[in-house]
């Protein structure tokens, strides 16, 4: 299910584990506003080791992670296809110019388009399903299962051999 | 200190209002009331309709019951801060969301007992009347679960999705 550029680049790293260092993993972590923000903040330390990037929906959420680049996007929804539009090319235009090795989202729409480009540019993808998804899994990560490395629910009865898996929750 | 709040993403005026004349029938004046995109006009609760995360963090810390949509933002920061919380779900077929996914989230959270729910308006007063200050719960940790924590560092570190001892990658 992984990439050959991701054992390509798994080799390098073990040939350097003696080296300090020298650059660290970029990550862009991805969410849309409230419920979904609040999710991928309570996962952030697992996030400690890497130069992480921020992207979400209210500038508000900028005093929340200080230190941390920070880009904004619209918040898209699946209902309107001209702010989805802009999204994409905004997320595109993100995805682009900062060429993370890890895309990570916590939902919704934006961590979709994010991920899609992000798998396009070669980076390895996670999705975390929302804790609120607790009957079905949510739209775009039932799509969005197929192109995530790395596919979590947060309910144990949702998960599937072949992803999504279950490992915890943020709560 | 009471504090409702029902999120961004759309109205949510059966709640503010059932809160609104609960506060006016007991002469509380010590309710806060977000209440999003409203054009309700509350009588005896102060309202406003958006607030930032730091005050909204704050408004959570400083009061001794929140009332909420089910909405995991609010729940979260709620359980968080170790504060009550009474939740009242959104109902699609009142147009109050595009489905029926907060009375799931509702249910399953009330099975394991960390937060109050109210299906209808009535709930809602029968346990605003019920709720008395005896002790908050339990504060939450500021973070997930450390084995979701270690799956997600590990695949960023290695590439590989491991559960427990089991490597499914490989």
């Amino acid at each position: 299910m992984l990439r050959s550029t991701v054992f390509h680049r798994k080799r390098l790293r073990n040939n350097s584990t003696l080296q300090s260092h020298s650059v660290r993993t970029k990550l862009l972590a991805v969410s849309s506003g409230g419920g979904h923000w609040v999710q991928l903040l309570r996962i952030k330390r697992a996030f400690e080791n890497c130069e992480v990037t921020f992207v979400t929906v209210h500038e508000s959420y900028r005093a929340q992670v200080p230190g941390h680049k920070f880009y904004l996007v619209n918040d898209a929804n699946r209902w309107t296809k001209i702010g989805l539009l802009k999204a994409a090319g905004r997320l595109a235009w993100i995805v682009w110019s900062e060429k993370p090795d890890i895309v990570v989202s916590t939902g919704a729409a934006p961590g979709y388009l994010a991920l899609r480009f992000g798998r396009m540019m070669g980076a390895r993808t996670i999705w975390l399903d929302s804790i609120a998804n607790v009957e079905q899994l949510s739209m775009s990560g039932d799509r969005i299962g197929r192109c995530a490395d790395l596919w979590l629910t947060q309910w144990p009865h949702l998960a599937r051999p072949n992803g999504p898996h279950y490992t915890g929750s943020v709560l | 200190m009471i504090f409702a709040t029902v999120g961004t993403q759309g109205q949510f005026d059966r709640l503010i209002r059932t809160i609104d004349e609960w506060a006016g029938a007991h002469g509380r004046t010590d309710v806060f009331a977000q209440t999003g995109p409203s054009d309700y006009h509350s009588k005896h609760i102060r309202a406003e309709r958006f607030i930032d995360p730091t005050e909204f963090r704050k408004r959570v810390e400083s009061a001794s019951l929140v009332i909420s949509h089910a909405g995991m933002g609010s729940i979260i920061t709620a359980l968080e801060l170790g504060k009550r919380i009474i939740v009242m779900p959104r109902r699609a077929s009142l147009g109050e969301h595009r489905n029926d996914h907060q009375l799931a989230t509702a249910k399953r959270f009330a099975e394991q007992g960390c937060i109050m729910v109210a299906f209808t308006e009535h709930e809602l007063v029968n346990k605003l009347d019920q709720h008395q200050i005896s002790g908050e719960p339990e504060r939450l940790s500021a973070l997930a679960s450390p084995r979701l924590i270690s799956t997600i560092r590990t695949f960023i570190e290695t590439g590989r999705i491991r559960f427990e001892n089991r490597d499914i990658s490989s």
